[in-house]
């Protein structure tokens, strides 16, 4: 029971008010002023440009290998950097894990360990072994805690830092042999479902997509968003790097990819057809950046030729919808991973 | 059957969340369904159809539907119809009149319409006493068409275990509908009767078809009141035994927003406002030059050359890039720009033998160094950032590196608390330094062009062209200082 106001108080109540109203007016003054400024550099249409581009031939993509193993839907998976293996998580269990929907998992650069989470809140890393009877669950190491669903994570260039994002909002970064928190990222007005390093051998940054519809492209030594880009309808489900590191896909529950340049600082393509109706779950490059392969919840992938906008292929094969799609780390081939159970390899 | 069978139900009218995921591709689904009924603005046409002694209301072909979605959707091809209007029955919006498997076939099959009430956007999520109540009406009813197939049968003797307690009150409610639904007009129960299995079909699917009801548990818990009480399909009260819906609820409270929020938005706008960005041709440009110069090494765009293991189940094409005897396309790769070259293990020390020959190789294991340090555990990176300092930077170092004086003074401010990043500034003038000067000379070196041109030490080989690139680099596994290590790997693949 509030106590009642003083009249003091309540001057300061209305002046408070006042303040945070004319502030935001400000706020949304200068968003006016940044959009016009930014549109005075939108001068012409990626697409328009790629005309001089040639077309692609006629792809013949077909599933390779199909790995049957969850009894479960898959959630996540990723590669290890020999390009021939891959870890997956699910809804029961990922290296024997006592928690149902495990949402995020990542390959150590080294090859030598995993990480993993999901609605237990933490991020854990496993030590890898080849002998099947050593007990992984016993030596594993809890990094990273999170105040809500870990949505997902990514070694940095080493087995030593982890970056994770959550359904709390923030992102972190974690040292792990000590479980410290090096730096957190607080921006995001809700849910963060991706995140995705910047793919330099120097670079300190990562983007970051949430269910505020925004990405968010931060710097990891100060924990400053240095960019950010909403124009999205609905979650952002899935962030990716263009190779070069200098523009990211993302993909959103409003069935749409879009590319968005960080030096133009605006989206510069989307990637959507009519027909098109469900959510983008995961997206990834080609080595080149020339292709954009999409993984959607109407159980398809569409393949997108990333300068021309337009769609080169569909790939149906799986039986319920793909939560994960990754490309190899020599670009030979993209892996998905689906609620009906299977991961699929496909060149 | 229900009553008020004609309106959505919804709770609550006002929805802050219609722009929840689910809803989003509800509402797609619906504009679709809606625009195909519509037969005046070019829906296909819903017809009765006679068969044998009866006729069949309220009807449309499988390829009629297919036609449709092909015209009015852009689809050129009918695969992809066929799929999307799977997907538009999976959901629960048409449904074939004989059978329970929700999919789209392009032929003379015929589908029926569901009715808005049913719609999966009303947040059915019917319990189990209702399929009960609905299978036991089932039974009763004298009549072929309703017959339980073998899985809701099974599905009947499981929840008559089940709800032995209360099953007197589930026959009862059973006989009730199935007194309602006689007082209708035939033609409208045999649409109705349909409708009702579509929707059971829909939240008690046939073994071994999708569940179109679940959700992604990351995003339950904005949908419509996530605690919301189930209505029942048959007007049943709640009697506080349903289960709960698994929902992941948040922890935290909605923030409102607040001035230290605003003023931060302030700030970075401010900051963005500041920033110097580029036209968009200029990046188009520069996106088509980058993809245009990797092409030849992406294999989804480009041959490779060996094929692609996950093709021709050959894996040569692997072997050759675990080699540290690179291929000439690699190390064309390096020419690219010094990013490039460093990415490359083999390019990291092609680049550093070509320094240490000119006896300048400081800078680049400077490089090499910090790169290693923001690697560490968080335990080691002090004394690590100690030891690059005095290797590199201190009075009398013995690899002393050239920084500008600026540089210098910041980076010997940042190692009076050593961290991660105390080196950025020095790293970041290093890298420039080696790109205008040690970079371009590399290129031009002997070191570099031998590789780039496959020039041989041994003497000319004039069958060279016609060997595969594995056949030559296994010739020269012999005379290779990595000889030893390629061996082991040839005999253990």
């Amino acid at each position: 029971m509030r106590s009642p106001l003083t009249p003091e108080m309540a001057t300061q109540e209305v002046q408070l008010n006042e303040t945070l109203a004319h502030l935001k007016t400000e706020s949304e003054t200068l968003k006016t002023k940044l959009e016009e400024e930014r549109a005075k550099l939108h001068d012409v249409e990626l697409h328009q440009v790629a005309e001089k581009v040639e077309g692609l031939g006629q792809f013949v993509m077909k599933t390779r290998r199909t790995l049957k193993g969850h009894g479960n839907k898959v959630l996540c998976m990723d590669w290890c950097k020999d390009k021939r293996r891959i870890v997956s998580s699910s809804q029961e269990h990922a290296v024997t894990m006592p928690c149902t929907w495990v949402m995020a998992c990542a390959y150590a650069p080294s090859g030598c360990a995993v990480a993993c989470g999901g609605l237990d809140n933490k991020c854990s890393v496993y030590p890898l072994s080849l002998d099947k009877n050593e007990n992984l669950a016993a030596k594993k190491k809890s990094v990273a805690m999170h105040t809500n669903y870990l949505s997902a994570c990514s070694f940095t260039n080493s087995d030593m830092q982890i970056l994770t994002s959550s359904g709390d909002g923030t992102c972190a970064l974690w040292d792990v042999e000590s479980g410290q928190l090096l730096q957190s990222f607080h921006g995001h007005a809700a849910d963060v479902l991706c995140l995705d390093l910047a793919p330099s051998e120097t670079g300190n940054t990562f983007v970051s997509g949430g269910c505020d519809k925004k990405a968010n492209v931060w710097d990891m030594r100060s924990g400053q968003c240095i960019q950010s880009f909403e124009t999205h309808e609905s979650d952002i489900n899935s962030v990716r790097y263009y190779p070069s590191g200098d523009a990211f896909a993302s993909g959103s529950d409003d069935a749409t990819c879009r590319l968005y340049d960080l030096r133009a600082d605006r989206e510069v393509a989307i990637y959507s057809k009519e027909s098109i109706i469900f959510g983008v779950s995961s997206v990834d490059f080609s080595l080149s950046g020339r292709l954009l392969f999409g993984g959607y919840n109407d159980y398809t992938i569409n393949v997108w030729d990333v300068l021309k906008g337009t769609r080169v292929s569909i790939l149906f094969g799986h039986e319920n919808r793909v939560s994960t799609l990754r490309v190899s780390p020599d670009g030979t081939a993209f892996c998905t991973g689906s609620w009906d159970h299977t991961l699929r390899i496909w060149a | 059957m229900a009553e008020g069978a004609k309106e959505p139900v919804g709770v609550g009218t006002t929805d802050p969340e219609e722009d929840s995921p689910n809803m989003i591709v509800y509402r797609k689904i619906e504009d679709i369904v809606t625009r195909i009924q519509d037969e005046n603005a070019g829906g296909v046409s819903i017809r009765t159809v006679k068969s044998f002694l009866s006729k069949i209301p309220s009807v449309v072909s499988g390829a009629d539907i297919v036609q449709w979605l092909m015209k009015n959707l852009s689809v050129e091809d009918p695969a992809e119809a066929i799929h999307l209007g799977s997907l538009v029955a999976a959901h629960g919006y048409i449904f074939p009149i004989s059978d329970h498997v929700l999919m789209l076939k392009d032929d003379g099959t015929l589908y029926r319409f569901q009715s808005p009430y049913f719609w999966p956007s009303n947040c059915w999520e019917p319990e189990n006493t209702d399929y009960a109540i609905y299978l036991c009406k089932r039974t009763m009813q004298n009549k072929a068409r309703l017959e339980l197939a073998d899985y809701e049968a099974e599905n009947l003797a499981r929840l008559q275990r089940a709800f032995a307690r209360k099953w007197e009150f589930i026959f009862m409610q059973a006989e009730a509908q199935v007194k309602i639904d006689r007082k209708k007009d035939k033609a409208e129960r045999k649409i109705l009767d349909s409708q009702e299995r579509a929707f059971w079909d829909v939240h008690r699917p046939v073994p071994g078809c999708v569940n179109t009801t679940e959700m992604d548990i990351r995003k339950c818990r904005r949908e419509r009141n996530p605690h919301r009480v189930k209505k029942s399909v048959y007007g049943v009260p709640d009697d506080g035994q349903s289960q709960p819906s698994p929902v992941h609820i948040s922890s935290q409270p909605t923030k409102k927003t607040t001035k230290e929020d605003v003023q931060k938005e302030i700030n970075f706008l401010n900051s963005q406002l500041d920033r110097h960005c580029m036209k968009v041709s200029k990046v188009a440009d520069s996106l088509m030059s980058y993809t245009e110069q990797f092409m030849e090494y992406d294999p989804f765009v480009s041959a490779t050359e060996p094929s692609n293991p996950w093709i021709s189940d050959d894996m040569s094409f692997w072997d050759l890039e675990a080699s540290r005897d690179p291929s000439q396309q690699r190390v064309k790769k390096w020419g690219f720009s010094l990013e490039e070259a460093l990415k490359d293990p083999a390019g990291r020390d092609q680049f550093l033998k070509f320094l240490e020959s000119e006896f300048s190789s400081e800078n680049l294991r400077f490089w090499l160094a910090v790169q290693d340090l923001k690697r560490r555990p968080l335990q080691d990176v002090s004394s690590r950032a100690q030891e690059i300092w005095q290797e590199f930077l201190a009075e009398g170092a013995p690899s002393p590196i050239n920084l500008d004086s600026h540089s210098y003074e910041r980076t010997s401010q940042n190692i009076k608390d050593p961290g991660r990043y105390s080196y950025e500034d020095a790293q970041e003038h290093i890298f420039k330094l080696m790109k205008s000067d040690s970079y371009a000379r590399f290129l031009r070196s002997n070191i570099y062009q031998d590789l780039l041109l496959a020039r041989k030490k041994q003497p000319a080989d004039t069958e060279q062209g016609r060997r595969t690139s594995l056949e030559k680099f296994t010739r020269s596994v012999g005379k290779s200082l990595t000889g030893k290590r390629l061996t082991g790997l040839m005999q253990s693949s």
